[in-house]
Formats: C-alpha cells, structure tokens, sequence
C-alpha cells in the first residue's frame, strides 16, 4: 500500500554506510511518509554512493533502508541506483578495476591491457570504462576497495602490475600531469606552483584578490565586468556567462543557486581535473564570487565520480575557506553569506548536460529536461540557478581581479583570454595547454612536441566525441568561437586528440557510437533508438558488410544523424553523430568516395 | 475539492474505501492544500497527511470540541458568518469553554500543538473542507459526532462556499440514492416528509393508493421490532443483515424468528439461506438500467452491459410482479419510465430527463429544470447580503463527549475497530469474486507492543473474544496501530465472522451501530 | 483573472490562443491535426517520443509541440521536410525496435510519413527472461550490425488480474505517471536502467504482488501498446478468439463505493473483457481503484 518500504533490516555495514551520509536513524522511526520531499531526496545519491563505497555495492536491503530514511519509493530509488555506471547492483569483489578503454586508451593499448588484466586477475574484478579523465596519461585505471574506510585511486600509465597492486589496497603515485602553453598563464598561473592544500600558498600567490575586490566592485560592477570581458562558456555551449549571471541576479524567484559543472565526461576531456586538483582554492574562490554576483546564498559543485582526487582536494579546500570566514555567514566581514558543497557523480555522462545534473543533485534519475523553461528561470530545486563549467569560473577570477580591459589583451575580438586544451593521442608531451584563443591546430600541436616517432598525422578530434574529426588539411583552423564555427567544427570542451597513421579510424569509430549508445540516458526516442541504429550501422561500414549499398547506408545515417540532431531532447542526442560524419567524410568505408 | 486549501479527513480512511476520491484530494495536497486526518490508526491515508491526529477511539466530540475552543480563544472564528447565518452562538459558547485543551488532550491523547495547529490551519484557510467517514457515523453518539462537525464548520464560515463544506463520503454507490427517493423511514422521494399532508396528497393522487401517514422504522429499530415480535415478515433486498449487522449471532437469531423472510439478491448470502423465499436479482450495475447518486449528490446513470443469467430478474420486474399477484398491476415499466414519474414528484430531481443525465455525464441535485446545469454546492444562501433570501439559519448544537458504551477493563482491556482494506468491500460477497493479487485474508491486526506483551508471534492464530462472542484469526503486526488498539473488517465474514463481536449499541437518533468500538482480549490458542 | 491571449503563425494561418497554451494546443485549434503517442491530456506531458516535433523559426532544433509554450509571434511550421523526416525516423526507429502492432494510431502515422522500419534490418531475436532487466549502465554486447536490437522478451505474467508484456513497450512512460503524482501515486514501477536498456520496473524488478502494486489498473487504462493488458484480453488473443466485432462498450456506474466512478464496461460474448474510464471524466479523470478494474468476477453473465 502506497510507498511500501522494503523490509528486511538492513545488515550492519549496509546501516552503517547509509548512517554516515544521513546521520543516525531516529530512536523512534517515524512510519514512512508518503510525502516525499526534496530536502530528503536530495540525499538519495551521495547515500547510495556511500553504500557502494562502503559495502562494495547497492544491495537490496540498503538500497531498502536508504529508500525508508528518504522517503523515497522504492521503485524509483532502484531506477535511480539502476542509472549509474559505478553504482553496482550486484554484489562483486570489494576491491574492484575500472580499466579506460576509450579513444586516447584505445589508442594507448587499451585492448591489450584489458586482454592482460582478465588473464592475470580474472574476469570478476574489473569491467571497462569509458572515458575515465586520464587522457594525458592513457592507458588508465580507478580502483576502489571497499570498506569502512574506502579506498579510491584513479591513475595513469595503467599497468596490470599497478591495478594488481591498487586491488590490494597499496597506494599508487599519482603523477603531475604536464601543463604548457603560450602566453599570458591566467588559468594555470597557479597549477604546478601552490601546494593545493594551502590556503595561505594561495593567498600569497595572489588568491582571494578577486574576491575582495568583488566585493568592492559590488554586485553590479561584477556582473558588467564579466559582460564587458564577454566571457561565454568553456563547457561546450559557449553562453554569455554576464548575460546568464545577469538573469539569475534579478530573477524575483528565491532562493538562488550557483552550480558548478564540473562533472567533465567528454572524452577525451580532463582540464578540469587538472584545475580542480592543482588550484582547488580558485573554484572555491570563484564560486564565492559567482554566489555574490547572482544573489545566492547557496552553491554545488558537481564533481564526476571517477576523480577521486579532486574530490579530496576539493573538499578539504572547501574545509579550511570555511574555517577561515571565506566560506559560511559574513564572508570577510560584509554581511555575504555563501555556503559551498560538493556532490560527486556515479558514472553517467549525461549528467554533465545542465538540466539531467539538477536532476541527478535532486535524487532522480539524470535526464535531462526539456528547456524551455532555461536553468536561469528554473534549474535547480526549480529556482533561478547560474550554473557554470569549472574553466569558465576559474576565468572569472582573472576578470573581476584585473578588469575585462586586461582579460581582452589575449585572444581574438570574438573570443577575448585564454582557453584551456587537453591534447592527448599521439603527441609527445600530452597535458593541458593554455593558450590564447586564435592559436591554430598544429601550433598547439607542435607545442606539445608534435607526432611522436616521425609518424604522419592521420586525424585530429576536436571537441571530444561530439565534435568533429578533421584531417591534416585543416590543421590551420584557429581555436577560438568564432573560426571554429565559420569551419562547421567547434571547440567543445577543447579537446585536441591527435591520431598517427597507425591508428585505425574504424574501431575508434564503434567505440564513439558505442560511447554514445551506452550514455543516452533513454528518455526521448531519437536518442535511445537512434544511437543503437548508428552503433550497428557504424559496425556494418567497418565491416565492409552494408545493407544494400554503402550509399543506402550513408543515406539512411544522414537521416538518422538529421533526426538525432532535430528531435532529441539534448545535446547528448544532438551531437551524438557528428563525429562520425566528420570521419566518415575523412575515411571512406567499403568503398564509398 | 482539488481547490481548497485544507482538508480534515475525520474518521476517514479514503486512500483505501474511496481510492478515486482520494486522487481528487492529493491533486489538491500537490496543489499545496495541507491535509489533517483524524484517526486512531495511522493508515495509508494518514501517511499523506501534514497532521495525523491519532485520538483515542471514540473521543470525536471532545477533539473537535477542543479545536473550536481553539479557534474562539484566538479570536479565529469568522464573526459576520456566525451573526448572519447561524443560532444560538452564545450558548454553545459558553459550553465549548469546558473543552479547554488539557481535558482534550486527557480525552483524546492527541499531541495539543497538534490540536492548534489544525484549529489554526482550518480557521484560517480560505476554503477548507472537513471530510469524514463512518469513523464519525458508526458509533452509539453518531448524531453527535456528526454536529459537532458541523459546528466547526458554521465558527469558521467553510460552508456554503466553492471550494470548502461538509462532505459525507459514502461507503456505498447509491447510499445517497436511497436517501433521495425515500428509502428513509420518514421520508418519500426527494427528501420530502412523509408526515407533510400536502406531500402525501401529491404522491396518493399520483400512484392512486394512498400513503401511510407515519414515520417507519430505521433499521435498528426493524431488528427491535423483530425481537419484540412486532414485526414479523421481513422483505430484504440487497442487503446481507446476518453478517453486516453487528452482534450478528443476535441478528441471526432474530431474522430466524420471523414468519416470513424474502430476499432479492445476486448471491444467495447468509441472508437469503434463512430466507423462505429467495428472489435471484440482476446486478444492477451491468445488468439493469437506472440511476444512481454518489455521495456528491450527482445522478448517474447505470446500463446494462450484459445479460442476466439463468432466473435473475431485474428489481423492477420483480417488485412490479409481487405487486400484481398481490393485487395492484402497476405493468412493467422502464427504468426510464418509473424515473420520469419520480421527476414529476420530486422537485429537485424535475430537471434531470435520461437525455439531460446523458448530455453532462451526471448532474448533481438540485436540478429543477432541464437547463439548469445542477448544484455544485449547497446552502451558498446562508452567505446571501439579503437576509430575506438566507432562509432558515444555521443551528449550532451543543455536544457533549461520551465514551464508547463499552469501556474496557481488565478481562477486555483492547479496544476493537473495524473498517475497510482497499481490495475488498463490505462483506465480501461481491469482492471475493476476483483474484486480487493484494487479497489478505482476515487478520486480527495488533501493535507490535501489544503482540510482545501478550507473547504472540506475526501470523499466529488467536482468539479474539468479546462479550458477545469469540472468532479465531490470525495476528498481523501493523505499525500503524497503537498499543492498545485492534483492527479487523468483515470482509471474509464466511471465514472470521467479525460482526460476532462488534456491539449494537446504536445511535438513538440514527439508528447506526457502534462497529468502530468494541472491548475484545485475544487468547493464545490451545 | 482573464488569461491573456497571444497570436502566433501556424503552417501561414493565424492562431489566438491563451498565453498558456502548448503549440500542440494552438495547433488543434487551428484544425491542424499532430500525431502524438506519449502525451495524454490527463497526463503531465514528457515529451519523449518526439512524434510531435514542429519547426519554430529561429530555433536551432525542433521542438516538442505537447509541452512547448506559445510565445508572440512565433512561426511555426509543422509540415516542413525537416519534420517530417524527424517524425519518420521515429516512427522507424520505434517500428524497428518495439512491437507496435496494437497501436492503431501508430500503424496509421507510419503510413501517414512512409515509414520503412525494415530499412534498419532484420529484427534480433528475444532476449531470454530476464535478460534485459540485468543490464548494466554502459555495458552492452557490441554489434555486428546484422539485426536491429529490439526489445523482444517474454511476457511477465505474475498475477491473475494483468500482463506485461514489455516487448511492446515504447517507454511512454503513461504507466509511471499513472502511477505516480499524475493519478494514483502509488510508486510501484519507475524507469531504470539506461540508454537502449531503459526500461519499466518494479524495485528489483520483483513480481507485481511482491510489489507496493495496488493492482489499481490505472497503467493499463493509458498504455498505447498493449503492452499492459488484461489477462482476459492477453488469452482470448492468444486463441485467436479476440473479436472487436462482437463486442460492445457500455458506461454505467461502479458500485463498490460512494464516488460514483464511471465504468466502460468491454463485453464480448456477454462476458466483460476489459474495463475502463473515459478519461474526460469529471469524476474519475479515466482512473479506477482495483475493486471497479477487476473486481467484477462476480458477474457471470449467461453463458
């Protein structure tokens, strides 16, 4: 009847791993409520993330007990928990792989990897990943070990020895990724520079200075700076951050939210890790100023699950900026109060798309809404919410510190500052490079010491599994808004993934419209139907084995990619065939030309 | 309903006995409308309320005493409606001073914030609306239960107004339908009182026999009759008093003692077995035309969907049948044909032609023409300016609390109420003719303390004993109940025979018996 | 309070419609007919199936006609080539994937746009029971392109009174809302898993009566696919003794409580084989408590 909860007792470690998110149950457990709200069901995630951290999975007694404490239908809990790639509702070992077997790992060995690692360790204690955020360092790998005392290690340069050792609890060194670039170094001024634990490194290298002069310039005078510096979005969608920061502040709708995007999942993307693990403070700095600019009073950082550093980094920053007033009631003393969390992700691309990200913060499943109405009117909790990528709000600080005039030295007119790139694949030094916007492909290229061992370029994919392939021809094209559009390309995330003559097009291919089958979250036709009707038509032009003729096929994709583009409720579906038609166009399949 | 702004569910367990009600009321809750339910137990209902007020079973009177006594100490009641539309304020002021809330809350053992919170809630709503169920009606001081009730509703002025009143939820499909054409002791079609000569006169001229001019008995008062030999033949159609009633051995007995029993029914129930002759009856939902007025007070119409089986006639034919052999051929008329008669007799139902009820999908009465749309509302003249128009004023009615009739004490120290589960009906005739998949069957449901102290187990069969008689079934542990209480239904009546232990103490003014208090102990089996 | 009204352009013609009407709205006052398959007008729209689909000049993509607000001076068109290809490819992309054959509408659409589901190749085999509901989020079998997945499987048969029969289930999502705030709010069954791997469920995926399933019927009442169905309705088609010819469709009134729930009462061979509500109804809203659904056992009716 109604709201049944399911009732076997939840065991020790499954009580436990629930109580430590939820805090004890109540020594007179109020009979479930079928009035679920959203303050509870907010909790839903990070509950279930603590089972599985806790108890190496989501079993049906705590999935049962967490549904219970929440208030949450059974049903819909199980949907939810069912949504997510690293929530695991089976039981499996405690210590548990998750080997990268995406585009920069597939080109690093992957495949042997995976071969290697179920011949020595055996089938049951990993499973394949997809982009895991390591890309600088492919081949990759995150191990968990479950426990009372979890143990998560992401890393790179994955070896079966180095798995082997993770599984069996043994800290692996984390490696720095390299950084490079030309020009001025705004958004890695201090990546490699300050230790990220120290509040007072970071202010002796220059942190906070946004802040208080943010709070000098007053509310108005950040919001015009941020238009004047035309700052847009560095998560793929390039908004106009003042124009979208300017809604939220005069929406009449309370309260405000601030939301940070930093649940980075496009292949072949992982600059945001870099900041987040490098400059933790900035975020949490820039996040302040963002809350003061918008008139919020609240702000949630949504970090992808799969970084486990950043997410400790990240938490302790948020820590100590609490426990010196820059974060809590009175921030420095001017009646600004600003409270700052981070929710962690559990293994689904799609919650990087804004609106399926307040949906996965709000307890249910991550897919995304139908927009109108826009996050600014109604986002998180339906109020008004500005809601940013990490590199655009690390921007931010350069801006409200020096003034848009100084940010718009660098760069095109279109496309003003500096832009962060991951560039990864074949290339000698892969990391992340900032530069100024307008720098061309294969200056960025050579500066990240070119194709190693005098091999030919084959292709570059710019913009990540949603962007566009492009051939050795188009090398000249210059990274900034306005010229990648005017080339029918776009910069995305700013991924730069370099591909020799000995990559093979076609499995990278499968891997793409795989990637994209596996993430659609299957609300809306287009998209869930669509991707699988690619996946097997991509394999079928691999195979050299079409239905009818390449043409039809080529034909029945145009369309296919056509209404994916048209109907699809989000970018997921929109975009999920552009890179193969930019690579079908680079690479004839079985003939066609 | 799906307009208001609160709503008291008294003694109602709608989420269960009028599921499609309840979607009406949480449109209302998503809507944001804050919901009380009054109950001792706290049922699927209860679980969608802001305020579950578990009061001590019995105690009705005292409870909503005491919110009005709330509501008059914060000065919340609405003091232009009280003036202009209702009597005898003052008086019944005065009494509602002895409900302070520290009696109340001895009385009923509800939480007294609890108690403000609803009184404020409710006087102050916009529109609210008190909804209740036979938690109110099925005791010794139902009249009672029901004024006062009514009184919180005259305070705050939630009456006579879209979106706010009084509403009786029905227990069956055309309860309020029998009321309208008269099935009432004292009452002829439309409500219209039999002991009125100019009424009489209408309904003689029209049926060319003339109407007895006095007032008949209710049902209980039958059962007396019976027992005292009064009344000695007995025609019952669609009724099954040998398991429904309560202290039902008793009634048992009774109906045996008649001399002539006859029973029209779809089933041969407990009933007809006694009966001397049985009159096999169509299902009047899908094998008979007609109508039907829900507890909105909307007529619908009823249309026969299949073929009777075997012997089974329709009512109508029956009844017209017995007439004619026992000497007046009133012919066989149509359903559509006795219904326009009743038009001609019964104002409020003038307007409602088969082809009016057909165009609007069911009007609500009053309907006195056949372009008027029905009533959605009643009694909206108490708010008229003229006070010419506003017609009789509303009384308020003082009411006093008074225990169940049977108190408990030591050898039956819990105290029994019964009601419905949302698969089932009544009992059970109609509703075990399906496989629900939810089907339980009948259990005596006890606390979890309560089970603990008395050293049973979840499923145990036990006996369950009262003054008047004893049934065995097995334990149920329901977290909704208190220590203290017990539940059963008496839906599987062939199998635990629950109305053997229920108590007929009845309504003096209503005549209906006290199924929701009984004092029962349970016994460890052998 | 007057609702304000606001004019947009339709297909050339002009539409006046309240300020908050859907496009789907403007479009049915202008006669303009648009297919749909998700939305019901007793249900939140979801816009999932993305039949409806129209072009608004100016947006970058179409948009969903079932829950899209007009806005002033719109231009809409919903008969480009633009839409009509979207609509086609649903259309296919549905007919290639799930079993639509007692969706009449459905069958209609696909000649309405000239849909060709085969052009996705021939279908895959059923899963074994079972095997989609173990899915796991970002993990499938890669494909080798010779069969179009489907989402074929064997029918759930757990109680007496219903069927699921998921290989006709186009995830309308109807039977979750019905279940949810939109009528019952019971909460029995939601969508889990993922992508192609979505499906409805109970927690679990445990058997309806091990459910909180009030066997209210209600998913069935909106299902368009017949995925949901009695299981009078499943048998007498399995033996080919479905007949729509022979059967008649009767409103009359529940009698198991005082709401006075309209009932349509389906009689084939003088025996109810479905029962439903119309879902304009003032009363019930198309929705029904199990006792007025199935509790009608009672009823023999002459054989």
């Amino acid at each position: 009847m109604d709201l049944r909860a399911i009732e076997t007792p939840p065991g020790e470690d499954e009580r436990a791993a629930v109580d430590s998110v939820l805090g004890p149950a109540p020594a007179h457990e109020p009979p479930l409520s079928a009035r679920v709200t959203d303050e509870r069901r907010t909790q839903l995630l990070p509950t279930l993330l603590a089972l599985q951290a806790q108890v190496g999975w989501v079993s049906e007694r705590g999935l049962g007990y967490a549904c219970r404490r929440l208030g949450v239908p059974p049903a819909e809990g199980f949907g939810v928990a069912s949504f997510y790639g690293l929530l695991s509702l089976e039981q499996r070992p405690a210590a548990f792989a998750h080997v990268c077997d995406d585009l920069a790992c597939k080109a690093a060995g992957a495949e042997r990897l995976c071969a290697e690692v179920t011949t020595r360790l055996g089938e049951k204690s990993w499973a394949r990943s997809p982009c895991l955020g390591l890309c600088e360092q492919a081949p990759a790998a995150l191990v968990t070990v479950a426990g009372q005392r979890p143990l998560e290690q992401a890393f790179g340069h994955a070896t079966t020895d180095k798995i082997a050792a993770a599984l069996s609890a043994t800290p692996v060194a984390a490696q720095t990724p390299h950084f490079g670039g030309t020009g001025p170094r705004r958004l890695l001024a201090r990546v490699g520079v300050v230790d990220p634990s120290s509040l007072d490194d970071y202010r002796a290298h220059g942190g906070y200075a946004a802040l208080r002069e943010a709070l000098v310039r007053g509310t108005e005078g950040v919001l015009q700076e941020i238009t004047l510096a035309k700052l847009v979005g560095r998560g793929g969608a390039a908004f106009p951050t003042g124009r979208k920061w300017e809604a939220v502040a005069r929406a009449p709708a309370r309260p405000h939210y601030v939301v940070c995007n930093a649940d980075e999942s496009e292949p072949g993307t992982f600059k945001d890790r870099v900041l987040i693990e490098h400059d933790p403070f900035g975020l949490v700095e820039a996040m302040t100023i963002a809350g003061f600019a918008t008139g919020a009073e609240r702000g949630v950082i949504y970090l992808r699950g799969e970084y486990p550093l950043a997410f400790a980094r990240l938490s302790h920053a948020i820590a100590v900026a609490r426990k010196h007033g820059l974060l809590g009631a009175d921030i420095m003393g001017r009646g600004f109060t600003f409270e700052l969390e981070v929710r962690r992700g559990a293994g689904a691309y799609i919650c990087g798309e804004e609106t399926a990200l307040f949906n996965s913060i709000e307890g249910y499943r991550g897919e995304p809404r139908n927009k109108p109405p826009f996050p600014v009117h109604s986002g998180l909790f339906g109020k008004p919410t500005a809601i940013n990528n990490v590199e655009t709000l690390v921007a931010v600080l350069d801006i409200v510190r020096d003034g848009a005039a100084a940010y718009g030295s660098v760069g095109t007119s279109g496309s003003p500052g500096t832009k962060l790139f991951c560039v990864s694949g074949k290339v000698e030094k892969p990391g992340v490079y900032e530069l100024p916007f307008g720098a061309r492909v294969d200056e960025l290229i050579a500066l990240a010491g070119g194709v190693p061992g005098g091999k030919k370029l084959r292709a570059v994919l710019l913009g990540g599994a949603a962007g566009h392939f492009i051939g050795p021809e188009r090398l000249h094209v210059q990274l900034s808004f306005e010229h990648t559009r005017a080339a029918g390309l776009s910069l995305g995330s700013g991924v730069v993934m370099v591909f020799d003559e000995t990559d093979e097009l076609g499995p990278l291919l499968q891997r793409i419209a795989a990637f994209f089958r596996d993430e659609s979250c299957g609300q809306c036709v287009p998209c869930r139907v669509g991707t699988v009707r690619q996946e097997e038509l991509v394999a079928r032009l691999v195979a050299q084995r079409p239905l009818g003729s390449v043409q039809t096929e080529l034909t029945l994709l145009n369309e296919l990619a056509q209404s994916m583009r048209d109907a699809s409720i989000c970018g997921l579906g929109q975009t999920a065939s552009s890179a193969i038609e930019s690579a079908l166009a680079l690479t004839p399949f079985g003939g066609a030309s | 309903m799906e307009e208001t702004d609160v709503i008291l569910l008294w003694g109602s367990n709608a989420r269960e006995a009028h599921p499609i009600y309840f979607h009406h009321v949480l449109k209302a809750v998503h809507r944001g409308a804050k919901l009380y339910v009054i109950d001792p137990r706290r049922t699927p209902t209860a679980e969608w309320a802001d305020g579950w007020l578990s009061l001590e079973v019995g105690h009705d009177v005292a409870l909503a005493n005491g919110v009005a006594n709330v509501i008059l100490e914060e000065g919340l009641q609405n003091d232009a409606f009280v003036r202009n539309a209702t009597l005898g304020f003052e008086s019944w002021r005065a009494h509602i001073k002895q409900y302070d809330l520290a009696r109340v809350c001895a009385l009923t053992g509800v939480d007294p914030e609890l108690i403000r919170r609803m009184a404020r809630d409710f006087a102050k709503a916009e529109r609210a609306m008190i909804c209740w169920t036979l938690g109110i009606t099925e005791h010794h001081n139902a009249v009672d239960n029901v004024f006062s009730l009514i009184n919180l509703a005259l305070l705050t002025g939630h009456v006579g107004k879209w979106g706010s009143g009084l509403n009786p939820l029905r227990g069956q499909n055309n309860v309020q339908g029998g009321g309208d054409m008269g099935a009432l002791p004292h009452k002829l079609p439309g409500f219209q009182d039999v002991e009125d000569a100019s009424v009489r006169a209408r309904f003689e001229q029209a049926w060319g026999r003339s109407v007895p001019p006095m007032k008949g008995w209710h049902l209980t008062q039958m059962f007396e009759a019976m027992g005292r030999g009064e009344l000695t033949a007995v025609y019952v159609i669609g009724e099954n008093p040998a398991q429904s009633e309560a202290d039902s051995a008793h009634a048992i007995e009774r109906l045996k003692g008649l001399e002539c029993l006859v029973v029209q029914d779809i089933f041969l129930t407990k009933t007809a077995q006694l009966a001397d002759v049985v009159f096999p009856a169509t299902a009047s939902f899908c094998e008979a035309e007609g109508t039907v007025t829900n507890s909105e007070r909307r007529v619908q119409r009823v249309r026969r969907a299949l073929t009777p089986p075997g012997e089974a006639r329709d009512d109508i034919e029956i009844i017209a049948e017995l007439s004619r052999r026992l000497g007046f051929d009133f012919g066989t008329p149509t359903a559509q044909q006795l219904w326009d008669e009743c038009r001609t007799l019964s104002p409020m139902h003038a307007g409602m032609s088969y082809a009016h009820l057909e165009e609007r999908g069911g009007i609500q009465w009053p309907c006195p023409d056949e372009a008027h749309p029905g009533t959605s509302f009643l009694h909206g003249r108490l708010w008229d300016a003229d006070a010419t128009k506003r017609g009789p004023l509303a009384p308020f009615q003082v009411t006093e609390d008074e225990p169940p009739v049977e108190a408990l004490d030591a050898e039956f120290p819990l105290r029994l109420t019964t009601g419905r589960r949302l698969e089932s009906y009544n009992t059970g005739v109609q509703s075990q003719g399906y496989a629900s998949p939810v089907f339980r069957r009948e259990t005596i449901d006890l606390s979890g303390a309560d089970v603990a102290r008395l050293g049973l187990r979840d499923g145990e069969a036990v006996r369950v004993v009262s003054r008047r008689g004893a049934v065995v079934a097995p334990v149920r542990v329901d977290p909704g109940l208190k220590a203290g209480l017990a539940f059963m239904t008496f839906h599987f009546a062939d199998e635990v025979d629950t109305n053997l232990l229920t108590i007929d103490a009845t309504d003096p003014k209503a005549g209906t018996a006290e199924y929701k208090a009984a004092a029962v102990r349970v016994e460890k089996l052998g | 309070m007057t609702r304000r009204t606001v004019q947009l352009t339709i297909d050339g013609k002009q539409a006046s419609v309240p300020e908050d009407a859907t496009l789907l709205d403007a479009c049915t006052s202008l006669g303009i007919e648009t297919p749909t398959l998700c939305w019901a007008e007793n249900l939140t729209p979801v816009n999932v199936c993305r039949i409806c689909v129209v072009e608004v000049e100016g947006a970058r993509v179409l948009v969903p006609s079932c829950s899209r607000k007009v806005e002033a001076g719109m231009v809409v068109h919903t008969d480009s080539p633009r839409v009509r290809t979207s609509r086609k490819l649903v259309l296919e992309l549905l007919g290639s994937s799930v079993d639509m054959s007692l969706s009449p509408i459905f069958l209609e659409y696909s000649k309405r746009y000239g849909a060709d589901p085969a052009r996705f190749g021939p279908k895959a085999p059923k899963a074994k029971a079972g095997e989609r509901d173990a899915a796991v989020p970002g993990h499938h079998h890669a494909p080798d392109g010779t069969h179009a997945a489907t989402v074929a499987q064997p029918v759930k048969r757990d109680n007496d009174l219903f069927l699921r029969d998921y290989e006709k289930c186009m995830l309308c999502m109807k039977c979750v809302q019905a279940c949810g705030t939109d009528a019952q709010n019971t909460f029995a069954i939601a969508v889990s898993g993922r992508g192609f791997e979505a499906r409805i469920s109970t927690e679990h995926d445990t058997a309806l009566p091990d459910s909180a399933c009030v066997f209210c019927g209600n998913c069935i009442g909106v299902c368009p696919t017949g995925a949901l169905m009695f299981n009078v309705e499943h048998d007498l088609r399995a033996a080919k003794k479905w007949d729509e010819s022979k059967q008649t469709v009767t409103d009359t009134v529940c009698s198991y409580c005082g709401v006075g729930c309209t009932l349509s009462l389906r009689v084939q061979d003088n025996q109810i084989v479905r029962v439903t509500s119309p879902s304009d109804n003032s009363v019930t809203a198309g929705n029904l408590c199990v006792k007025g659904r199935f509790g009608w056992g009672f009823v023999k009716g002459d054989e």
